[in-house]
């Protein structure tokens, strides 16, 4: 039985909203394992976000219009790349209104407007956070192009079902080329949502906040909205690397069954992908600001080596 | 077309000082058919031409509208219409201070010299055209004249462009000379050098000599120095004239040159402006961030921008070359496409720079902030632009470098592999370039917009007038239209790109509808804007409706201030500190200056009273280019100087000695 592309659009962005605050709860959880702390419950960051709705919003007194309106455009941004990147099947009716580069610059067009947020109610947390958060990711955005790149040589394509199709059609997960763009989109993710060793989303150490600076004066539903759309985009970016580097089991088409067998193979990768993260989040530690050059740059010239190492060995 | 720009000439006579309103709404009016006049001639494929008998005799003007020149005309004329419907309330601004006749009169000529330009079909009247754009528009720089930094930019202006109008000349001396062999007059026309085939040195000579003096106008690293002084000091509408489409008559230069009047070339001539595109993209926008003036920010950011159409350009020049020319099409397309759009977002950020410079009487942005809640509109519309030069989606900016992304993507099927290896890498600075420009535009806006005022005349802010409003949401909603509907706008450009490199995009472009905008193939890359904006318009609709279904309160309260006494504005993020860690990143690229002094504190020790900052970065091209030509000209002149006595008896044996000297060689 084959199910209608629309329905599993629907239901891909279903999966979405529930699951990607569970993956943040899920990785919260193993890290409390490493660290040998009694963990919270998987669905903690469900019921934060609950009480956040309930709450009524407190605005500083001279906030524009622009503060109000960004926590709506965040998460709407991040509804909409979910409709986009190929989750639960490669035939999707809105995959192909933006492809990689165009679903980049989304996610800048979200970034864009929530440093003008902080920079909005005029404290110097929220200005210094924006200033950083552009800085990091002047940074990650030539790496994460020549990732696209690499990446892009072996899908003859930009499109994401597309790129998905010919790299799960292929045999050997060892192309050098996809392996070093690899290691370049794990870099690039680590700074693009703001994970240690780039940024720590638990902190609020005033002066090692990035991302917390900016978002410091939200709170009620606002807050909610944000953090929402932050968890959904660390969940993207998972499906987004799972889309371009290990597609097997997104089914082509709508079938049921593989539809159903689709979602389990999903939480199963993205089980080990919290693993990994955890992994690297509790090796090291928090870089230096200006340490972040080397880290992106190293990023740069991995995706670059993917880059030459397809015209050279394939 | 040519009853259009005659139009403009009866206001020459419309010299009273309150007839403002007539001159500028006789601009818009003109400039609007110009453009009106270009579309048709692109949408038609229709080719016009005019002969005047004026000028010298036996060498009458050659005017000529093809798709190139309309494609033009379309890109000034809408913009010069936006500004001047701008001008009429921005102009009244200078009523009372001094006499606005001359700047109506050389603003008209302006525009004038600018249409002609890309109308003119023989070198000659080319270059006459060129002239009075160049001359007119030194006059508008120099409009505020007491002030000694308008004299020393106007001055720099005036000798860029002669030292690149004598390029140009020479350029056209050489396609048009070799073809008879420099023995008559009458190939002075494009025609006679598009049927000439010229010997492949000659043709490079001609190539550098263009693309050079082409350069100077364009403001291309490492000729782009009089560009910042300049345009900050212009009045706004003119500003926003001059960056917006002067500088693309230098694009159209270099269009018209290498695609039309040479059309064979080698492969490392396009390499070469890309090369020059790209650094112009990268150190335009590096430049960008470090300053502080909002008019000089937005100058340099057209350094940028006329970079990033070069390397739409040079990657069209390089896929020619190889004769594939499906990809040059792409690439000149988005080259092009990227003009359009630079002169609507360019000019509508220095409409709403001369808005906030009307309000406050300051450039400086760290005397301003919080003028969103003066001036709604102009911000609304400025963050408009801001959004679309920082090549974000929905708008405009992003359709044309999403387009070259997607040139660049393709450059794998050249068969050159050193090409192959160096074009991506050219891909990670355009990146480079569009989230710098992201950051610069945070900054712009949200300290000029955003947050507490820190200047000192918080009272007087006022919004401005309906026609400078009029003019600005005019060309925001061109740059939204010129986002949502690319398939559109590609399929009305795609006659030229045919013309000029024989390849054609528009059927392959809208493969999936007119909503999908696939530049090649729907498999390789697909962008669909009206889809994102109207999704991501839907859910941010229904999330708000949903989460106001419950009567909430939103309680208005106090910044919470860390438990300090009192937050002022001067504890805010500057753009000073904002560009602070890119400052510290990219620093091995400016001269920076930094000086910090702290006087003792007569109380403590630990806690001084005031620190001093000072801060100067320069631009290294000035000190390694600029400064030793300047001294040597200096030095030289101070020799000749010598020559001056100031006798009458050692002139008269200088000419005698002359006179000697001829008569022995011309014997």
């Amino acid at each position: 039985m084959s199910i209608d592309p629309f329905i599993i659009e629907i239901l891909q962005v279903a999966a979405l909203l529930i699951v990607a605050p569970v993956f943040t709860g899920w990785i919260k959880m193993v890290k409390c394992w490493f660290q040998g702390r009694t963990s919270p419950s998987l669905f903690q960051p469900w019921r934060d976000i609950l009480k956040l709705f309930s709450k009524d919003v407190t605005l500083a007194e001279n906030a524009s219009w622009i503060f109000r309106f960004t926590p709506y455009l965040v998460f709407g941004i991040s509804v909409m790349a979910g409709g986009i990147i190929p989750i639960l099947s490669m035939d999707l009716p809105l995959s192909a209104t933006a492809d990689v580069i165009a679903l980049v610059a989304l996610f800048s067009i979200a970034r864009f407007f929530t440093a003008l947020a902080g920079m909005d109610i005029g404290t110097a947390f929220g200005g210094m956070g924006a200033s950083r958060e552009m800085t990091i990711a002047s940074l990650a955005e030539p790496a994460m192009l020549m990732a696209v790149f690499a990446v892009s040589l072996v899908g003859k394509s930009t499109s994401l079902s597309q790129m998905a199709i010919v790299i799960s059609e292929g045999h050997s997960l060892l192309r050098p080329s996809l392996v070093f763009a690899l290691l370049a989109f794990i870099l690039i993710t680590l700074a693009e949502t703001g994970r240690i060793p780039v940024d720590n989303p638990a902190t609020h150490l005033e002066l090692t906040m990035i991302h917390e600076a900016m978002i410091l004066e939200y709170s009620g539903r606002h807050l909610a909205l944000i953090e929402w759309a932050s968890m959904m985009k660390l969940f993207l970016f998972a499906v987004l690397g799972i889309a371009s580097f290990v597609p097997w089991g997104i089914p082509r088409n709508g079938e049921l069954f593989s539809v159903a067998i689709a979602l389990l193979v999903l939480l199963f990768k993205l089980a080990g992908i919290g693993v990994v993260l955890v992994l690297i989040e509790t090796g090291l530690a928090k870089m230096r600001i200006f340490r972040i050059t080397e880290f992106l740059g190293s990023a740069f010239l991995f995706a670059t080596i993917g880059m030459m190492s397809y015209f050279m060995l394939e | 077309m040519l009853l259009l720009v005659l139009a403009l000439t009866p206001f020459l006579r419309l010299n009273q000082r309150l007839l403002i309103n007539v001159g500028f709404f006789l601009a818009a009016i003109a400039s609007f058919f110009a453009a009106v006049a270009g579309f048709w001639s692109v949408a038609d494929g229709m080719m016009t031409q005019v002969i005047l008998p004026i000028g010298l005799p036996d060498l009458p003007f050659h005017l000529r509208i093809d798709l190139l020149s309309g494609y033009f005309l379309v890109v000034v004329g809408l913009l010069a219409f936006f500004v001047s419907i701008y001008s009429i309330g921005y102009v009244k601004g200078f009523l009372g201070q001094r006499s606005v006749t001359h700047l109506v009169v050389f603003y008209v000529l302006f525009l004038a010299g600018m249409f002609l330009v890309v109308l003119a079909d023989d070198a000659l009247f080319f270059l006459i055209a060129w002239e009075m754009m160049a001359a007119s528009s030194y006059f508008l720089v120099l409009y505020e004249d007491e002030r000694v930094e308008n004299r020393r930019a106007a001055f720099l202006y005036l000798v860029v462009a002669h030292v690149g109008a004598i390029a140009i000349l020479l350029s056209f001396g050489v396609l048009a000379g070799l073809t008879t062999g420099f023995s008559g007059f009458q190939n002075y026309t494009f025609d006679a050098m598009r049927a000439a085939h010229l010997p492949p040195e000659l043709a490079t000579l001609a190539f550098l000599l263009a693309f050079f003096g082409f350069s100077a106008k364009a403001g291309v690293i490492p000729l782009h120095i009089w560009l910042p002084e300049a345009h900050p000091v212009a009045p706004s509408n003119v500003s926003a004239l001059m960056s917006g489409v002067m500088l693309k008559t230098a694009i159209y230069g270099i269009v018209r040159v290498v695609f039309d009047l040479i059309r064979t070339f080698p492969w490392w001539w396009g390499a070469t402006v890309l090369v020059f595109g790209l650094v112009s993209a990268v150190m335009g926008v590096l430049y960008a961030l470090m300053q502080h003036d909002l008019k000089r920010l937005l100058a340099y950011h057209s350094v940028e921008n006329i970079g990033i159409i070069l390397i739409g350009i040079g990657l069209a020049m390089i896929f020619t070359s190889f004769n594939m020319s499906l990809l040059a099409a792409l690439a000149l397309i988005a080259g092009l496409y990227h003009t359009m759009n630079h002169a609507m977002f360019k000019g509508l950020l220095f409409m709403g720079a001369g808005s906030v410079l009307h309000a406050t009487n300051e450039r400086n942005m760290e005397e301003m902030g919080g003028l969103i809640r003066f001036m709604p509109w102009t911000a609304v519309f400025f963050l408009i632009g801001c959004i679309s030069i920082s090549a974000l989606p929905p708008f405009n900016g992003f359709v044309s470098e999403w387009l070259t992304y997607q040139a660049f993507l393709l450059s794998p099927a050249l068969p050159s592999p050193l090409l192959n290896l160096m074009i991506p890498l050219g891909a990670a600075l355009l990146a480079l370039t569009s989230a710098l420009a992201a950051a610069c535009f945070v900054k712009a806006f949200g300290v000029t917009f955003l947050g507490h005022h820190r200047g000192h005349h918080g009272g007087h802010i006022h919004e401005t007038g309906w026609s400078m409003r009029l003019g600005m949401l005019l060309a925001a909603l061109a740059c939204l239209g010129l986002g949502i509907f690319p398939t559109y706008m590609i399929k009305w450009m795609d006659p030229l790109a045919e013309k000029l490199v024989g390849g054609k995009i528009a059927a392959s472009a809208s493969g999936l509808g007119w909503m999908w905008l696939t530049p090649i193939a729907a498999e390789r890359a697909s962008y669909s804007a009206p889809l994102a904006f109207m999704g991501i318009l839907t859910v941010v609709v229904v999330t708000y409706l949903l989460l106001h279904a419950r009567p909430g309160a939103i309680r208005r309260a106090p910044l919470w201030d860390c438990g300090f006494e009192k937050i002022t504005s001067r504890m805010q993020y500057t753009a000073t500190s904002f560009a602070m860690p890119l400052r510290r990143i990219f620093g091995f690229l400016f001269s920076i200056k930094e000086h910090v002094r702290q006087p003792a504190s007569a109380s403590h020790p630990a806690f001084p009273d005031r620190i001093h900052y000072h801060l100067r970065v320069r631009d290294r091209f000035w000190t390694w280019m600029y400064q030793p030509v300047i001294d040597a000209s200096f030095w030289l002149s101070r020799r000749i100087g010598r020559m001056q006595q100031g006798r009458i008896q050692i002139y008269l044996i200088y000419s005698f000695i002359t006179i000697l000297v001829l008569l022995i060689f011309s014997r």
